[in-house]
């Protein structure tokens, strides 16, 4: 069970980061679920092009890129701008994020899908206005750069300050239990099976 | 734009309305309904991960005639007619082909592999051989699946863990989504395409406008619009943010699907009479609604990063603190407009923009010119198969072949360069795709999105011509 998400927050000001720039194309032929750790905006964190063979130490870092530096390359939540995850579905997206260690990631808003396939790995998007983000932009932008989420309480605490957040308690609670789509939607297996042989007989062209 | 609060309701539903009503399983419990699923797509890249889940949890496909699988993501384009898998020329790339031929073959999903007649990109394929059929919902683990809502559908892109979710339940876990009406009104001059029309919405509401929404289009400009235009406008419906797009069912749909089933067959005939409901009832409440006047659109033209930064083809870029890192990217910090832009590269294909109309307006633009001497390369990538063959028949190939077009066998190529069709760094290319990303194309290339008339006029210009407005009227 897990129910407090407690770390360093990387900080990403930039409206409209597609999933394309979260992990570019190349590193799709993967036909893994992990190992995208070293791929986390790749097209930012390094200065030559690579795939998914070519050796890290070749690629030449990126210095000024916030990925890059101590201690924000141990970051666990990503605080960004508006609509952030838009674009292609790819959840090899929210594996990359995951596989980094980020936990959470806070923004004004997401892209529909990739908020989403945040939920089915266990990694919490948060949704906040404008000036909360602002208020936690400036509050970690000093040392120690840390945050605590709390998920039961839907809670996110700062300082002396908080911030409440609303999430599905139906998404939350997969990331709190771990839980897994298929087993619980099996659960109702019968239902299914009842409601489709309905459907089928309505629409026999299906 | 017009925003209100739609109260639930029994009468007076949209067509989203309907046509999720009819899928939803049970009523929704804390924002998550199960909605049934009537088809779904699959292609390489985003299904292994899903079929080793559902072969770990032991299960096999919940209603198998529902799946259909083709590869279409990182296919050479260059393969011919028999191709040999094991010679895939990128060896990540064959693993996912030989993985989704395995995956196919062992829970006996039914495959329009790399070698049939009937092999394309799978949002071209669906509809053009009546797997997408109105009123259904459709997923694929592919954003653009939002093409398919042209036909009164209820489709969307899914990620990996929905496509295992669907294979093994024949559900989605889903949110019910508001609902949103953009009205295209007026009709534009003759080679204004809907590819602009989309473009220039993106524009106006922006990437994000349709966020958490279901977009239905609308309007006499999507009243007499061809079926191929339509799925280029539903497209792009999540380049604007919505992941669903649609277009109520109308007499232009109804005869596309006529000539992809068999009329006779008893249970098509009452399909037909069924399908004549898919339309938002009259007094239908939507959350969002907006008019888009197109009676004096001009060619669309794409100058930095997001498809929402686009510009009518002869404006100036709009340079503001917020743009100044697209504008880096682009290479545009010493231009004023886009008119002077000298081309590497034209591609034309893509889900957005491959299908037989798009070709026809690319070789129209063409008029019997050359290639220019600074474009590099002009790929042309038909849809499918089938569009291959129809334009060959039409004897389009041989207009671009003689332009020094190159024609290719029909993939998603350069929209994502996963194959070999990619751009080099700091390569400008006009494209017909529905993405700029920065490196959407290939590493650091420079991607302006553009219909299929405006891509054949820069092909031939090796610029955009300033111009262009005559040969808009160029019949």
């Amino acid at each position: 069970m897990k129910d407090k998400i407690f770390g360093i927050v990387a900080q990403l000001m930039i409206d409209n980061i597609d999933t394309d720039q979260i992990i570019p194309t190349e590193f799709l032929k993967s036909i893994k679920k992990f190992g995208f750790g070293d791929f986390l905006f790749d097209g930012w964190r390094y200065l030559y092009e690579g795939d998914l063979d070519t050796p890290i130490e070749q690629r030449g870092i990126r210095d000024e890129f916030v990925l890059n530096q101590k201690p924000f390359n141990r970051a666990k939540i990503l605080l960004t701008g508006d609509n952030f995850g838009c674009g292609s579905s790819r959840e090899h997206a929210v594996w990359a994020l995951r596989d980094f260690g980020i936990e959470a990631v806070l923004a004004t808003s997401f892209g529909d899908i990739f908020y989403n396939n945040c939920f089915k790995n266990n990694v919490l998007a948060i949704k906040l206005n404008a000036e909360e983000i602002a208020k936690i932009s400036s509050f970690v932008s000093k040392e120690p750069f840390e945050l605590n989420i709390s998920l039961e309480n839907k809670q996110i605490e700062f300082g002396d300050q908080k911030v409440l957040f609303d999430v599905e308690d139906s998404l939350i609670v997969r990331v709190i239990h771990n839980l897994d789509d298929v087993d619980i939607t099996l659960k109702e297996a019968q239902t299914i099976k009842d409601f489709e042989a309905k459907h089928l007989i309505s629409k026999p062209w299906l | 734009m017009l925003i209100k609060h739609c109260p639930l309701r029994e009468m007076n539903k949209t067509l989203y309305d309907k046509i999720w009503d009819i899928h939803a399983i049970n009523p929704e419990n804390d924002g998550e309904t199960l909605l049934y699923i009537d088809r779904h797509f699959l292609h390489e890249v985003t299904s292994p991960q899903a079929f080793e889940g559902i072969e770990k949890k032991g299960l096999n496909p919940w209603r198998l005639e529902s799946n259909v699988a083709t590869p279409d993501h990182n296919v050479s384009t260059q393969r011919g007619k028999n191709m040999d898998i094991d010679k895939a020329e990128h060896s990540l790339s064959k693993i996912q082909l030989v993985e989704l031929d395995k995956n196919c073959k062992k829970f006996r999903v039914k495959q329009h592999d790399i070698n049939s007649d009937k092999q394309g990109i799978v949002h071209v394929i669906g509809p053009e051989q009546g797997l997408t059929l109105p009123g259904m919902t459709i997923v694929c683990g592919d954003s653009h699946t939002s093409t398919h809502g042209a036909f009164a559908c209820l489709a969307m892109g899914i990620g990996t863990s929905e496509v295992e979710h669907v294979l093994a339940t024949q559900c989605l876990r889903a949110k019910k989504l508001a609902n949103m009406r953009i009205n295209i009104i007026g009709q534009p001059k003759y080679w204004i395409t809907p590819k602009d029309v989309i473009l220039h919405i993106i524009s106006k509401i922006g990437t994000a406008g349709g966020n958490g929404h279901a977009i239905e289009f609308s309007g006499d400009y999507i009243k007499n619009l061809s079926m191929e235009g339509r799925m280029t406008i539903c497209n792009m419906s999540i380049e604007a943010g919505a992941k669903v797009g649609l277009v109520a069912y109308d007499q232009i749909t109804e005869s596309y699907i006529r000539e992809r089933i068999d009329n006779n067959d008893p249970k098509m005939i009452a399909a037909l009479k069924e399908w004549v409901h898919l339309i938002s009832d009259t007094q239908a409440c939507f959350n969002k609604e907006i008019d888009v006047d197109i009676s004096n659109l001009v060619p669309q033209v794409s100058w930095g990063t997001s498809p929402e930064m686009t510009i009518n083809f002869n404006d100036s870029i709009p340079k503001t603190a917020k743009t100044q890192k697209a504008i880096e990217y682009m290479g545009l910090a010493n231009e004023k407009n886009l008119l002077n832009l000298v081309f590497d590269k034209v591609f034309v294909g893509s889900c957005t923009n491959s299908r037989i109309e798009d070709l026809r307006a690319t070789a129209a633009a063409i008029k019997g010119r050359q290639k220019a001497d600074n474009i590099l390369e002009v790929l042309v990538v038909p849809g499918s198969r089938a569009v291959q063959a129809q334009a060959e028949k039409e004897g389009l190939d041989k207009i671009f072949i003689q332009a020094g077009f190159s024609w290719r066998d029909p993939g998603c190529s350069m929209c994502l360069g996963m194959n070999e069709d990619k751009l080099s760094p700091f390569e400008r290319c006009a494209s017909t795709s529905n993405r700029n990303f920065e490196g959407r194309q290939g590493h650091l290339g420079r991607t302006h999105l553009v219909s299929p008339y405006v891509a054949g006029l820069i092909a031939v210009h090796g610029h955009l011509p300033e111009d262009i407005k005559e040969y808009i009227y160029e019949r």
